[in-house]
């Protein structure tokens, strides 16, 4: 590897995790050894949290319940739009309620394996004790989970493992969770504890004196940039997968918050890691804007098949029985259609290629309900999918129970992110980052139903925790605006702002994106080689060299302007894109989401490279022209034995 | 507002009851009339009971026209700026004409109670038996058309008006929804046939 | 070849393409400005664009000439966050019963003519354009859209079981997305659906009993305060919600209003 691409520096460990006790102790001995701040000093504190979904959302109205004054802010009108919104399928808790020898150990187990043995063991420990909690706030807030005859709460199972431990509320599962913290939020803000930002885009972090005291943030509305201060501040700001352009995020999901924080000094983590979700509706036209999930729950009634010919392009209802392919079942006989993510993503990659796909452009796959509506009816199928099932059919036009779903992976997940020890904080003191933002305990690859799991245990249980370890410390010196590193940090977005405006050149942000989302979907998507990498980062200099000299916005910075929003997102997603790619290129293994042509077993499997790769990347900013630092945090495995992950 | 609906609803009830007597004839429908004033009599002095109706409806009204005065301001402040376009999908021609058929109803009650109460507009003057002043008013097709009219709009709005207290009093439900759709419209066609058949028959001499 | 998603597939509407519409569309500069209707041609519009990608294609054409942006809201982009919503043609969300987002270009018809609207509301003043301000309902949430329910506090799950009827009736009212279209096609400008939906949602839950009569005076209460019209049981609100928040729910709050009146409750001021 050529040095210009980064330099490596000193490793980096966390040592917040008790690992003088077994792991099943670690996480209350920690909270035993972590310190306190007493009821009243929690008043004199206050907390930045930037975001409003599962993790910042439950965050902020705990952190109000607990008695600290809390800033929020989001980007959206209100709290309730964050992108948790959109979680289709369910969330996964160890209650063992359906006595199938589920487990804490074996949630566990099931996630650091599904992980591709690249998560860190403490944390997700910690994850699978929590997690039997979060099921009972959120039942206790109303949340209308499903539920069976006798009252009690329904389960179904999720890829990647054999026990049924996911709860879900239809197909809106992500929306009534969020809904929940949502209403806690709300009754926190009125309660006064809580003070609210909608609108506002957090642009800069604050640092003094090395601490996290602040950010800048710009109201949406009147554009009016400004500094807000903190004793602590917290990103939950969810993930980046919209680095891809076209990806099951929402439109203004971005990597702003933490990439600004980034470039303050923050590690960002495993870049590359991104999850392609194996079930989503396929690209129509070059005008498409965002790609929708259909989700995974659909695997466990829906089978996965292509025609056994190549180029067979009969209308699928036409296609008999036995010159069908279900690859799945085929390949992964123990798992059939629940293998995980990665797995499924890129099976549908290699059927497309060799040319089986299905659809235009032969870039899909068929999910067929034929069998489940035959054997189940078309009610049970109905009340199981039918919010799936119609959405599908207003945005494709064709009815999914007469003819099979035509779905295609595509990019829905980032388990990358900004670096935290077993604290969630950051290399920056006080600033503690939570949910998809952080680069988590999802190793590789993340199970499905994990997410949400993480993104409420974070924000509900382990960050109002942690962080008082930290506030113990506190109040800190009060620093207002005239401060300046606040006043530099002002001054800093306010150029930027303006220098986006003054370009005045003839592309649209939009444009840039899109450009950049294809190279990244291209060359950093699915399969990885090391000459792709290599082209992709020339490519993404040239870009972002042309986006600051070519780009076009409109308007000024002192109003609504959507347009301009947008060029700072794209502006930070060009450097976080190149990044990436090099966290991809440096690493000439195989794992989980990462997938690397190179690197493979003789069947197709992606291949670990266990002796030069466990480890965290944990990347450093460096200033312009200069490579970026690489940070390993070895990673070791006391309860989970190191092996090829088989879902066979 | 649904309450006061509701009691203005009970005395049409009686109210065209006690119109349709004039199908038994004068005697019947003017000794009903008598009666109504009599009532209770000698132990309510004179007309103890009609005054004690009639002020009950003058206070449905006052409260039932307050009210839809003050819903009505309360959504002009709520949407100062209209659409250009506006589409309605699920308002019936009952729910839009509730207010200006509710201003019609008003106006016809004040017509109708100086032609058939006092007598004050009606051709047979005050001194007349309400018998005659029936049979006067509506062998005038113009007064018979502004009552049947009338009486149609009325019908409107008690249809929507029944389906819509039911919702006001949270009485009503999806299983429910269709029932009290079904009661609503039937009722309301019931008591516009029953008021309009006194009309008519006089215009066209069922009635004399 | 690899699966490349974005650039080697065909357009399969490419045979249907160029619907050529016209467009007339509100423009108001900001809270204060005085808006107008402001008409403009587009092209080659596909049939398997979603609204909003149509109004994509006019922007950029719009930045490129230097001309302001039409501003409005979105996020998802899926019908879930509730975020977009603008008043097509004279129907929230336009002419199917679903999110602006979700509606498809194949619901119009080549040289069809386009009036968009922002929602029209004074709780809801409009910000730009077409996006306007709903942070109302947040506050009508604040009044009361919750259970009170300390983190950390809650019993097992299991400890109360819950009526699936009661559960799935629940889980209905509580899919509404706080879009506004209810508001927007009121002709009172009432909020009263959305209310309702959430009044209903906790109310049917057991966990919602022990606030149920405070919750509805005071969300009662708040959407006055806020300024939103008064319900006369139109239903036109319920014939646009995306997601098909029944009339029912309004019964059922009225019912939980006038038991909570009846018990004493009366709203915090
Ligand atoms: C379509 C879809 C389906 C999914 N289904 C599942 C599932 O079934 N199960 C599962 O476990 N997981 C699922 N996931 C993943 C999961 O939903 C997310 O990982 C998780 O909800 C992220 O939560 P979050 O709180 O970290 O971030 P988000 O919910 O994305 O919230 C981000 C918040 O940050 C704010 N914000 C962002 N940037 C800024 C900024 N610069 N300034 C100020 N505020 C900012 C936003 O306003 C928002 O409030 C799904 C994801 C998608 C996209
Ligand atoms: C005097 C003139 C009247 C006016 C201006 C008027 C107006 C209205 C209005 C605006 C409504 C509310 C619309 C709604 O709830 O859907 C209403 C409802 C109603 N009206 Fe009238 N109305 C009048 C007379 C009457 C009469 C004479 C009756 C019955 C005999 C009546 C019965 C009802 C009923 C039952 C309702 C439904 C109440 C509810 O929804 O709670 N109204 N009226
Ligand atoms: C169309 C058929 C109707 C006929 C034939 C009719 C007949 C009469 C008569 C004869 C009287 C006088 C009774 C008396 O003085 O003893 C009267 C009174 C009255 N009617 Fe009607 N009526 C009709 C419809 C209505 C309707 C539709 C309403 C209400 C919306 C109405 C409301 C009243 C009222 C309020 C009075 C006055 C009662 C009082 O104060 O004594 N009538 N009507
Ligand atoms: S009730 Fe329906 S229309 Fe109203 S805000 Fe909720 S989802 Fe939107
Ligand atoms: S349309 Fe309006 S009047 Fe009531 S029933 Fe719906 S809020
Ligand atoms: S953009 Fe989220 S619902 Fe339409």
């Amino acid at each position: 590897m050529p040095l210009e691409l980064f330099t490596t520096g000193e490793p980096i460990a966390d040592t917040k995790a008790p690992t003088d006790v077994p792991i099943g102790e670690r996480w209350s001995e920690r909270q035993f050894r972590g310190r306190l701040v007493n009821p009243a000093n929690r008043r004199k504190m206050t907390i930045i949290v930037v975001g409003t979904g599962l993790a910042g959302g439950s965050a902020a109205a705990t952190l109000g319940e607990a008695g600290y004054k809390v800033k929020s802010f989001w980007y959206q009108d209100s709290p309730r739009r964050a992108h948790s919104v959109a979680a289709q399928g369910g969330i996964n808790a160890a209650k063992n309620y359906r006595n199938d020898g589920d487990s804490v150990h074996r949630l566990f187990y099931d996630t650091v394996k599904g992980g591709d043995f690249r998560a860190r063991e403490n944390n997700v420990h910690r994850l699978a004790e929590v997690s039997v909690n979060i099921i009972d706030q959120a039942v206790a807030q109303g949340v209308p989970f499903a539920r069976e005859y006798g009252g009690l709460l329904d389960n179904r199972s999720f890829g990647g493992t054999q026990v049924s431990r996911t709860f879900y509320a239809r197909g809106q599962t992500g929306q009534q969770l969020l809904y929940g913290a949502y209403q806690a939020l709300e009754r926190q803000i009125a309660a006064g504890t809580v003070e609210q930002n909608a609108r506002t885009e957090m642009l800069d972090l604050i640092i003094v004196d090395g601490r996290a005291r602040g950010i800048v943030a710009r109201d949406l509305v009147t554009g009016e940039i400004s500094t807000h201060f903190a004793d602590a501040v917290v990103i939950a700001s969810g993930g980046y997968s919209n680095v891809f352009y076209l990806s099951t995020n929402a439109k203004g999901s971005n990597t702003t918050a933490i990439w600004r924080a980034h470039k303050r000094g923050a590690y960002f983590a495993n870049p590359c890691y991104t999850q392609i979700h194996p079930t989503c509706i396929p690209v129509k036209g070059d005008y498409q804007s965002k790609l929708t999930l259909m989700s995974e729950s659909l695997r466990n009634d829906g089978r996965v098949w292509v025609p056994k010919e190549r180029g067979d392009d009969r209308p699928a209802n036409d296609i008999p029985e036995d010159e069908r392919d279900y690859y799945l079942e085929r390949l992964y006989p123990a798992f059939g259609n629940l293998v995980p993510r990665d797995i499924a993503s890129r099976q549908a990659k290699n059927v497309c290629d060799e040319g089986r796909g299905v659809g235009p452009g032969g870039l899909g796959v068929y999910l067929d309900f034929a069998e489940a509506i035959e054997r189940l009816g078309r009610p049970a199928v109905e009340a199981k999918y039918g919010n799936l099932f119609d959405m599908y059919a207003q945005i494709t036009g064709e009815d999914p129970y007469v003819t099979p779903m035509r779905i295609f992976p595509a990019v829905h997940y980032t388990m990358g992110g900004l670096w935290v020890d077993y604290d969630l904080q950051s290399t920056i003191p006080g600033m503690f980052v939570i949910g998809e933002a952080n680069f988590s305990d999802h190793g590789a690859n993340r199970l499905g139903a994990s997410a949400l799991m993480q993104g409420l245990a974070d924000g509900y249980f382990v960050l109002p925790s942690t962080i008082s370890s930290y506030l113990a410390d506190g109040p800190f010196e009060k620093v207002d605006e005239s401060h300046p590193a606040a006043v530099e940090a002002l001054q800093g977005v306010q150029e930027q702002t303006q220098k986006l405006l003054n370009i005045n050149g003839t592309r649209t942000p939009a444009s840039f994106h899109r450009e950049l989302g294809q190279l990244m979907w291209d060359l950093c998507g699915m399969e990885r080689t090391d000459e792709g990498l290599r082209k992709a980062i020339d490519r993404i200099r040239e870009i972002r060299q042309e986006f600051w000299s070519n780009l076009k916005v409109g308007g000024d910075w002192h109003s609504f302007n959507q347009t301009l929003e947008h060029a700072g997102r794209v502006a930070d997603f060009i450097e976080l894109g190149e990044l990436m790619c090099v966290d991809a290129l440096h690493r000439r293994e195989s794992c989980g989401g990462h997938f690397r042509a190179e690197s493979q077993t003789p069947e197709g499997e992606a291949l670990r490279d266990d002796e030069n790769f466990a480890y965290v990347a944990a990347w450093e900013w460096t200033p312009e022209g200069q490579a970026p630092v690489l940070h390993k945090e070895n990673l070791e495995y006391e309860y989970v034995h190191l092996a090829q992950r088989s879902y066979k | 507002m649904a309450v006061s609906g509701i009691v203005m609803v009970l005395y049409l009830i009686a109210h065209m009851i006690g119109n349709l007597k004039a199908f038994s004839g004068a005697e019947s429908f003017n000794s009903y009339s008598a009666w109504i004033r009599t009532v209770g009599n000698p132990a309510l002095p004179g007309q103890t009971t009609l005054w004690i109706i009639r002020i009950a409806l003058l206070v449905a009204v006052v409260a039932h026209i307050w009210a839809a005065v003050s819903l009505w301001r309360q959504a002009k402040r709520a949407r100062p700026e209209r659409y250009v376009t506006k589409k309605a999908v699920a308002q019936s021609y009952a729910s839009r004409t509730m207010r200006w058929g509710g201003v019609i109803i008003l106006a016809f009650i004040i017509y109708h109670i100086l032609d058939l109460t006092t007598g004050t507009v009606n051709p047979e003057g005050h001194d007349s038996t309400p018998y005659d002043r029936l049979v006067a008013s509506f062998e005038n097709p113009l007064v018979t058309a502004f009552y049947a009219i009338s009486v149609i709009l009325l019908g409107m709005h008690l249809r929507h008006g029944i389906w819509s207290a039911t919702q006001t009093l949270g009485q009503s439900n999806r299983r429910r929804e269709k029932t009290v759709s079904a009661f609503a419209f039937g009722f309301a066609t019931l008591l516009t046939l029953g008021f309009l058949l006194v009309p008519l028959s006089v215009l066209f001499g069922l009635i004399d | 070849m690899t699966a490349s998603m974005q650039s080697s597939v065909g357009n399969p509407g490419a045979e249907k393409r160029g619907m050529n519409l016209t467009l007339r569309i509100w423009r108001q500069q900001g809270p204060t400005a005085k808006g107008k209707m402001v008409t403009y041609k587009i092209t080659d519009i596909s049939p398997d664009m979603s609204f909003l990608e149509m109004l994509d294609v006019l922007n950029e054409q719009l930045i490129l000439q230097g001309d302001d942006p039409v501003a409005f809201d979105h996020d998802c982009r899926e019908g879930i966050c509730g975020m977009c919503g603008v008043m097509i043609n004279g129907q929230a969300h336009g002419p199917q019963q679903t999110t602006t987002c979700q509606l498809h270009m194949r619901s119009f018809k080549d040289g069809d003519s386009i009036d968009i609207e922002p929602w029209r509301a004074s709780p809801f003043p409009v910000i730009k354009d077409l996006a306007v301000d709903r942070r109302a309902f947040d506050r009508i949430i604040q009044a009361g859209g919750y259970i009170s329910v300390p983190t950390g506090t809650a019993p097992d799950a299991h400890a109360t079981p819950v009526p699936k009827a009661d559960s799935d009736a629940a889980f209905d009212a509580a899919t509404c997305i706080g879009c506004g279209a209810c508001v927007a096609a009121c002709p009172n400008a009432s909020s009263m659906l959305f209310t309702a939906a959430k009044v209903t949602h906790l109310g049917l839950m057991p966990q919602g009993q022990p606030e149920r009569n405070d919750r509805v005076v005071n969300m009662i209460a708040q959407q006055d305060r806020e300024g939103f019209g008064g319900c006369t049981n139109i239903g036109e609100c319920s014939a646009a919600c995306p997601k098909g928040i029944s009339m029912e729910t309004i019964s059922r709050l009225n019912h939980d209003l006038l038991g909570a009146l009846r018990a004493g409750a009366r709203p915090k001021s």
